[in-house]
């Protein structure tokens, strides 16, 4: 995303306030509320469902599945005002809505640059050339004869989180952490293909290029390349969508999104980076002496409370589970803590298995709330190497606020008295 | 001596070797169509900031300016100020220290390479690769001279544009992330106030919520 303008475009907003939304969404039906505060549902309904009387469509029905009815609010969403067209734009990922550390194809972020490309894989051809002993191309059937790996890997825009620079802006977990989604990805390792057309003594640089329309380049040290980076083809156990870039994209763990190259056709190797558009231009960071950060590849230790949020209120006293996701392009999460105090102080929160490098890590605390008092929720991940995940304030004070890249600061949901959830920031 | 102490250096040797790849791998070489220099070629469109890569052709701003009006000024305006979100191309010297940055070719890209890869390859939006090379030396002249880089009449081919000195040329270092130090994080007690200093609520962009389709 381009994400330079942090302000402007749609009017106020019409959130619905957590009562109303709860009896939108038909939770409160038949319902009622305890002394205790807690929101008790009917206990049977009077009537036989029609679902558990009439037949439900036959096999042949759904030949290719979607969720229920029921879930249709969770969908990717846009911010309309944050780039100049949909084509060279960015879509979130629904995270208050899912579960576990797998996200659904169907929901899991899009960043193009000059659209969705949709290749026909029969006529696909990924070129290796450069500093090889051999110029080559492959075609699929060529890529899938190589033994493949499965690995599961987070993938993070660098400019998730980027509208919060200036201060809380967007309000939701989807808008403000949704640039993610992680994925078991089935592929080829670099390695793997390098072996097989042989390096030259220089090769110190590949230059990875998408075959869309923006022929989107990366620069990448040949040293990452040859120890995790892998050319996938299938995402959670199909072939990648089109989105993702069917029928090949590059897998960068625990870097820059950008850097995963989609549509992926061209492999050159080089003994120098390219300084392409995606590494000059953007996705460079500047800081408030003028100079800018380069080659701000990993994705920096990271975590958030996906409910209770903006998008998921609090509907009456009682017990919660404080659910969240953390993740670090450094490796494995060690720890993560969880405040309801804005910082204060601070728990542990239990991490749920596994827990996988470079991948999304899920955590669950219990926490009981009393139905009238506010709180301020915070998570705060720790990785293997010692890393803190930093507070907005702590970034500010070393990078301004004009650098738009890797915001990794500790969010903070406000719960107020009413229940409602929303973004705010701390000091 | 025994046969198995024979045996033993054998045994040895076997033991030193890395793990054999399982023969029925692709063995190297064996997958793959091998390309000629020329069907390369025709793939290779990156060019280097040392300028590797750039083809023969040449052109200046004058020539590049009435390919500028009609294919670039839709969106980025008749002199690179930018139609509504797209990029502006001119100025923006001198302000990536303030509180408004603008970051053009001019005042942030570090190589004129770039300026010239980056239209070839996409440029413009929607009509990728529609453009001569004599037509992108003549516009990354165009933009060049807009930023006041090169004069009007400087000719841009493969041997001048990689003495072109962008102005922000030193304007970047390596990432020297983490910039924290990593301390042990406090748990109890670790502030005595909380203020609340931003409320995204009240800044009114959020997308609206559509009802639940129910």
């Amino acid at each position: 995303m381009n994400g330079e303008k942090t302000t402007g475009g749609l009017g106020r907003r019409r959130f619905l306030t957590g009562s109303a939304k709860l009896a939108a969404t038909g939770l409160l039906a038949g319902g009622a509320v305890t002394a205790s505060g807690i929101v008790r549902a009917e206990g049977i309904p009077k009537e036989l469902p029609d679902h558990s009387r009439y037949l439900g469509p036959g096999v042949t029905d759904e030949p290719y599945g979607v969720p229920s009815q029921y879930e249709a609010h969770v969908i990717r969403r846009n911010v309309e005002w944050l780039t100049a067209s949909a084509e060279s734009s960015v879509n979130f990922t629904p995270l208050q809505d899912l579960h576990g550390i797998i996200t659904p194809n169907g929901v899991f972020f899009e960043r193009h640059h000059s659209g969705r490309a949709d290749i026909d894989p029969k006529t696909h051809r990924l070129v290796i050339h450069g500093l090889v002993d051999r110029e080559v191309s492959f075609t699929m059937e060529d890529l899938l004869r190589f033994r493949p790996v499965d690995r599961i890997f987070f993938t993070e825009c660098a400019a998730n989180g980027g509208m919060e620079w200036r201060g809380a802006q967007l309000n939701g977990v989807q808008f403000t952490r949704g640039m993610l989604g992680c994925a078991q990805w089935t592929g080829i390792p670099l390695k793997t293909l390098f072996d097989h057309v042989g390096l030259k003594p220089k090769a110190k640089w590949l230059l990875a290029e998408g075959g869309d329309a923006s022929a989107l380049t990366r620069s990448i040290p040949m040293e990452k390349a040859l120890d995790d980076c892998m050319v996938a083809f299938a995402q959670n156990g199909e072939m990648l969508r089109p989105g993702q870039g069917y029928p090949i994209r590059l897998v960068v763990p625990g870097w820059e999104g950008n850097m995963w190259v989609k549509w992926l056709r061209r492999l050159e190797v080089g003994d120098q980076p390219w300084y392409t558009r995606w590494e000059t231009s953007k996705y460079t960071d500047l800081m408030p002496s003028g100079k800018a950060y380069k080659f701000t590849w990993v994705q920096e230790a990271n975590s958030v409370i996906t409910s209770p949020s903006p998008e998921k209120p609090l509907n009456g006293a009682g017990p919660y589970i404080i659910r969240g996701l953390a993740w670090s392009g450094h490796g494995k999460v060690k720890r993560v803590d969880v405040s309801t105090d804005g910082g204060k102080n601070w728990v542990t929160a239990p991490l749920e298995e596994p827990v996988i490098s470079k991948a999304l890590v899920r955590f669950y605390l219990p926490w009981r709330w009393d139905g009238k008092s506010s709180a301020l929720l915070q998570s705060r991940v720790i990785d293997e190497t010692g890393y803190v995940q930093p507070t907005i304030a702590q970034l500010r004070e070393a990078r301004g606020v004009h650098s738009i890249y890797h915001n990794n600061s500790i969010m903070t949901w406000l719960v107020n008295p009413t229940g409602e959830v929303e973004n705010v920031q701390v000091a | 001596m025994s046969r198995s102490l024979k045996l033993l250096p054998l045994a040895l040797a076997v033991l030193a070797l890395p793990a054999l790849a399982d023969p029925n791998l692709p063995k190297k070489g064996e997958l793959g169509t091998t390309l000629k220099p020329e069907e390369v070629a025709r793939w290779d469109i990156d060019v280097r900031p040392d300028g590797q890569g750039l083809p023969p052709g040449k052109g200046t701003a004058r020539e590049g300016e009435q390919v500028w009006m009609e294919q670039c000024a839709s969106c980025h305006g008749e002199f690179g100020e930018g139609v509504d979100r797209w990029p502006v191309l001119m100025g923006g010297k001198g302000s990536l220290a303030t509180d408004a940055p603008v970051k053009t070719p001019g005042s942030y890209w570090p190589y004129a390479s770039t300026v010239w890869d980056y239209i070839y390859r996409a440029m413009p939006f929607g009509n990728a690769q529609s453009l001569t090379h004599d037509q992108v030396y003549a516009l990354t002249a165009y933009i060049l001279n807009m930023d006041d880089v090169i004069p009007a009449d400087f000719v841009l081919d493969a041997k001048t544009l990689p003495t072109v000195k962008m102005p922000n040329a030193d304007g970047f270092v390596v990432d020297p992330r983490p910039e924290m130090k990593a301390a042990d994080p406090c748990m109890k007690n670790c502030k005595a106030e909380v203020t609340i200093t931003g409320h995204a609520r009240k800044i009114g962009v959020t997308p609206e919520e559509q009802a639940p389709m129910q």
